[in-house]
């Protein structure tokens, strides 16, 4: 369905929705300017539409200079600006992309990243953009769905989708994260008193509606917990690794119960590790609100 | 490094170079002397020959004439000796040169679908479909053409079955006409005009016929617009390696055409065979292959920028 329309009955050549593919599909015989005007040429617009219509995607991707050119001679990055205009051009109700920037380059990613978020609030259209890159996911969406196996498991904001995923796919999937099982003890006011495997009792909040009794698993992002002197901490365990990131150090700590449990801190200056020496029993503190129950 | 002179091992493997450059020049000898003997001297022979009189039982006398060339378009009136315009060879060239472009049209016509159709296959699939279209070279033209016979003949199987179950009563005449030549040229170079499409379409992204769906394109449009300008390639080498050796085509005409509707190759040879008049199968050979030529040239002026991939 698509704005009360039913599109899906229509063969593919009379839907009002234009796709980026991985590849670009750009045409090989043509010129940038002829590959950007073939959709507005298949619908019979006239000529001097068409013409005009060119000339604004090809300000809009900034490739004006490179209109006679043919695909081949243009770069990687170039190559997708065209497959965008291309893909713009006969102005459709909904633009599929389709993983349009794993061919690139890191940098060039990023770039073309901000270009697509530029391009869609100056056209305004509808994008759906596939891909499998969870960072990407969430620096360019409004909206997020998380797909497995042909079913959509959660559909919400970025926030929603990384703060309370609502299956352990979602929560696995975007970003990472420790699980942990446990009992629940006692509930009120949607707070739950959790007796974890590895000994300690935390606090985790669940959504409506969740189970609150029996057995349950807690998820913790590696970034909502501090490692901390050992008797001050949550849960404790030995820190087993440390690996440093510049920005920050992933702490890889052993539990009682022989869950591994990753945190993550920023780091603080002067010489990495913050002070924990590997092989040391440390205490993980967690911060508050951040536990959550998770719909097995 | 940069500075110092060239070390031994250096100094080796440049002059390991130079030789192995040498040999390799060497090794293409047999090939030149092969296109040489067989492909340059028969051909300067043949000029030569094409301005020389006809000896009486075939061969040549080694006298200067033009007389091949003129009898091409005139004859020698017998009794006042004054030369007279005679279009015999001209048509000859014209129905060859009109068979030749109908095999080919219908060739391509024929050609497309089928190699369009292999070239849809999952890979595994496609060598076996050309396995298939090579099948006919296993066995000699000669043969393969007298089968041709054998099933259009007045008592052959395709009239024999017709009259058998009452369709007809007297026999559809096919041999020897006009169709029985242009069915024999059709059946010799379709595998021609199918393998080099097969190859173009085969190396087609077939994801740009799904973005031309994507941009409104109908079917028709789709073909148009990418499937055939990407094939072009394909469809100009499959047109020339048919047309050209249609255009001479010897074996189809003579068995199935019987010797009344002559096409080129077989007035060259007749002048060779019971002809005796070796200058003029020259001449005519060196007219046709001027002709070719020529209209090679303009073809390939009006395709000017050939589709490249990629």
């Amino acid at each position: 369905m698509l704005y009360g329309e039913d599109i899906a009955v229509l063969p593919p050549y009379k839907r009002p929705v234009n796709t980026v593919f991985q590849s670009y599909a750009l045409f090989p015989h043509m010129t940038v300017a002829q590959n950007i005007g073939f959709g507005l040429e298949m619908q019979g617009k006239p000529k001097a539409e068409i013409d005009a219509r060119v000339a604004e995607m090809l300000k809009l991707v900034r490739m004006e200079p490179m209109k006679d050119r043919k695909t081949s001679q243009i770069s990687g990055g170039q190559q997708q600006r065209v497959a965008l205009a291309r893909a713009l051009a006969p102005k459709p109700k909904v633009l599929l992309l389709d993983e349009p920037l794993s061919a690139l380059d890191y940098k060039l990613r990023k770039d073309m990243q901000i270009e697509l978020k530029r391009l869609q609030t100056e056209t305004g259209i509808t994008f759906i953009f596939v891909t499998h890159d969870q960072e990407e996911a969430l620096t360019m969406s409004d909206r997020i769905a998380v797909m497995s196996k042909g079913k959509i498991l959660q559909v919400g904001s970025p926030h929603d989708i990384y703060d309370r995923p609502a299956v352990r796919f979602v929560a696995d999937f975007i970003g990472e994260t420790n699980f942990l099982s446990g009992a629940v003890k006692s509930s009120a006011k949607g707070i739950s008193k959790v007796k974890l495997d590895c000994g300690p009792e935390i606090a985790a909040t669940a959504d409506d509606g969740l189970k609150s009794q029996g057995k349950v698993t807690v998820v913790i992002r590696p970034e909502h917990s501090n490692l901390c002197a050992l008797k001050q901490g949550h849960i404790k365990g030995v820190l087993e690794n440390a690996v440093y990131f510049g920005t920050d150090t992933h702490y890889h700590v052993k539990l009682d119960d022989g869950t591994h449990f990753m945190v993550r801190q920023q780091n603080e200056g002067g010489s990495g590790q913050n002070g924990f020496k590997v092989g040391a029993a440390v205490g993980i503190s967690i911060d508050e609100g951040t536990a959550r129950i998770l719909r097995d | 490094m940069m500075d110092a002179p060239l070390s031994p091992a250096a100094l080796v493997a440049a002059e390991n170079d130079k030789a192995v450059s040498r040999r390799s020049r060497f090794l293409t000898l047999p090939a030149l002397a092969i296109v040489f003997v067989f492909g340059v001297l028969p051909l300067v022979l043949i000029c030569i020959y094409s301005f020389l009189k006809p000896y009486q039982n075939g061969g040549v006398l080694w006298q200067f004439s033009t007389d091949a060339y003129l009898n091409f378009l005139f004859q020698r009136d017998i009794f006042d000796d004054t030369l007279q315009f005679a279009p015999d060879f001209l048509i000859i060239y014209g129905r060859s040169i009109w068979y030749a472009l109908f095999t080919t049209v219908v060739c391509l016509l024929l050609g497309f679908p089928t190699a369009y159709f292999m070239a849809t296959r999952p890979p595994e699939q496609r060598n076996w479909w050309v396995l298939l279209i090579t099948i006919p070279f296993w066995s000699n033209l000669l043969v393969r053409t007298v089968a041709i016979m054998f099933i259009i003949r007045d008592e052959g199987l395709i009239n024999d079955a017709l009259i058998y179950f009452h369709i007809i009563d007297k026999p559809i005449v096919m041999l020897y006409t006009d169709f029985a030549i242009i069915l024999g040229l059709l059946y010799s170079f379709l595998p021609f005009m199918i393998l080099p499409l097969y190859s173009s379409l085969e190396k087609m992204d077939f994801r740009l016929v799904e973005a031309g769906y994507d941009l409104y394109a109908s079917r028709w449009q789709v073909l148009k617009r990418i499937i055939i300008p990407l094939a072009k390639p394909g469809i100009v080498a499959g047109s020339l390696l048919v047309f050209i050796p249609a255009l001479g085509a010897y074996v189809p005409p003579l068995i199935l055409g019987g010797g009344r509707h002559l096409m080129i190759g077989d007035l060259i040879a007749q002048q060779f065979g019971s002809g005796r008049n070796w200058p003029l199968g020259s001449a005519q050979a060196l007219i046709l292959m001027a002709a070719v030529l020529v209209a090679l040239y303009f073809y390939s002026r009006n395709e000017a920028g050939p589709v490249k991939h990629g």
